[in-house]
């Protein structure tokens, strides 16, 4: 989310993943309190052993605190999955961000690599090497036939789940995006909102990535998603075209009354901040507002969620101060005040 | 693997037979699947995997059949069929060689393949023929020390101990006969 990478105006992330099982171990719902506690030392002992040990933390997610587990979600290191079940579970950090290790998710192994802007080849290498250094000292439920075994028959085969987070305010704007959700589907192509609660897609952020695992080799995944990337950027320029010469002056009040409220509200939830954000994050990116960078909003995205919040101001707080508390943090770096840059 | 439009794990694989354009998959939370199957005008049932299958054997107009396969049971995990179709999880690895026949047509829906085509650990002592081969045997050792005959537990107890640290000879051939026969049969693949 550093705003960097290729397209990077609309292309926020990449991120691989691949899910893994011990084969000594039934999966996850069938195992006892103690299998959990037997993979979780399995992984830790195969970390320690390795060169991998040196960079990362090994980090017990059961004896996390609430605000810390919600933390590593809303930086989605973990899945709201590991964060809220019961029993043995950890992750392993890298502490750049690269990669997180989850360990007694929905399978006993979910490795995923993230990576900034549009690099899924780039992300593969690291995964493909970060996959055969467990692999040397882990022994994987394997089948010739059908592959890596997981708990869900949808991950079986390669286990392999790449996907591609996509700013698309214009396909929003213009009401394209369903249409072009179904031209997705119809060639396995799975979308979802993110940063949204329930149903409602939030911020205008949508995720791509393979449905199908099993009988297509892991480059051959990667580049299914990578191919319908550059059409989404083409549709999502094309909108945001459109919108310009339709009204130019429209689209410039419309944004920076976003970046209005967002500079001046004295309290706000995060629904309306991804909103505004959303909005702003298209402005700049169009040229029709130049005082804010890229990557601040989205660092904004990030620290305006709750979790985040709450670490930042140092303290636990309620929903009210929460929203008053983000509408000071909005203004502090929003506002004209070109030394309050996050760093 | 999580709902397609919230972060609930996906328990609904809906498989979508009247698309124009051919099958198309949806992995939804219950709440999701529901309110896509009332738009869809069709009464919710109880697990979208059931209906799926439901309207596989409704083609074959066989509905016992999927009682018959709800009753299967892994001899490893101990779960059945129905288990598996209601939680939309399997309880082991040796599931996909218990329920087989079963999971085909889900797997063939899914994934449009039944056959794994990429990278392969260099450790294939992980597959679950061997979890069961070593669980045969171990009950073999069990029934022969019931009985007294510690000569046949001793050698069970060796050979156990060679599959374990997949230094078995003859082990893979032999299972293979055993149990991956139909396994390894030829299933077409769409």
């Amino acid at each position: 989310m550093r705003g960097q990478g290729p397209e990077s105006d609309i292309v926020m992330s990449s991120r691989i993943r691949l899910a893994r099982n011990l084969s000594e171990f039934p999966f996850i719902r069938k195992c006892t309190p103690k299998d959990r506690i037997a993979i979780a030392m399995s992984v830790h002992r195969a970390l320690d052993s390795l060169p991998l040990s040196a960079d990362t933390e090994y980090v017990d997610v059961a004896k996390l605190g609430d605000l810390d587990r919600q933390f590593l979600m809303e930086r989605q290191l973990i899945s709201h999955e590991l964060s809220e079940s019961q029993g043995a579970r950890a992750v392993i950090l890298d502490p750049h961000e690269r990669f997180s290790i989850m360990v007694n998710e929905e399978d006993h192994l979910r490795l995923q690599v993230m990576q900034s802007g549009l690099d899924l080849e780039a992300a593969w290498q690291r995964m493909d090497q970060l996959d055969n250094q467990l692999e040397s000292k882990l022994t994987y439920s394997f089948n010739k036939r059908l592959g890596y075994l997981t708990a869900c028959p949808t991950n079986v085969g390669t286990g392999l789940r790449v996907s591609v987070m996509l700013h698309l305010p214009a396909l929003v704007a213009t009401k394209q995006i369903d249409k072009v959700f179904r031209a997705l589907n119809k060639i396995n192509v799975a979308v979802r909102g993110l940063f949204g609660e329930g149903s409602q897609f939030m911020g205008d952020f949508y995720q791509i990535s393979n449905q199908t695992t099993l009988g297509k080799n892991e480059l051959a995944l990667v580049a299914k998603v990578r191919e319908v990337v550059p059409r989404l950027i083409d549709y999502e320029r094309k909108a945001r075209e459109f919108l310009v010469n339709e009204s130019r002056q429209d689209l410039h009040d419309n944004v920076s009354r976003a970046l209005g409220i967002l500079c001046t509200a004295k309290k706000i939830s995060s629904e309306e901040t991804m909103h505004y954000l959303s909005k702003v994050r298209m402005g700049v990116n169009l040229g029709l507002i130049s005082d804010v960078k890229i990557p601040t909003v989205n660092k904004l995205f990030i620290h305006t969620q709750p979790a985040h919040l709450q670490k930042l101001c140092g303290h636990k707080l309620s929903v009210t101060d929460r929203n008053i508390e983000r509408a000071n943090y909005l203004q502090l770096h929003l506002a004209k005040r070109p030394e309050s840059e996050i760093n | 693997m999580k709902c397609q439009h919230c972060e609930k794990p996906a328990t609904f694989h809906i498989t979508e037979l009247t698309e124009p354009n051919g099958p198309s998959v949806l992995h939804l939370c219950e709440e999701h699947a529901r309110t896509f199957l009332s738009n869809e005008g069709t009464a919710t049932p109880a697990s979208a995997l059931s209906s799926m299958l439901a309207k596989q054997l409704k083609i074959k107009n066989a509905a016992e059949e999927l009682a018959t396969a709800d009753k299967k049971t892994c001899p490893i995990c101990g779960i059945t069929f129905a288990d598996f179709r209601k939680f939309g999880r399997l309880g082991c690895a040796y599931d996909y060689i218990a329920f087989e026949d079963d999971l085909q047509p889900l797997l063939v829906n899914i994934h449009g393949s039944l056959q794994h085509v990429g990278k392969e650990p260099s450790n294939q002592t992980g597959s679950p023929e061997r979890q069961h081969r070593i669980m045969q045997l171990k009950v073999e050792m069990k029934e022969a020390v019931e009985k007294e005959d510690y000569e046949t537990a001793s050698r069970l107890r060796d050979k156990i101990s060679e599959v374990e640290s997949g230094n078995e000879s003859s082990w893979s051939k032999d299972a293979l006969e055993d149990l991956g026969d139909d396994f390894q049969s030829d299933t077409p693949i769409v």
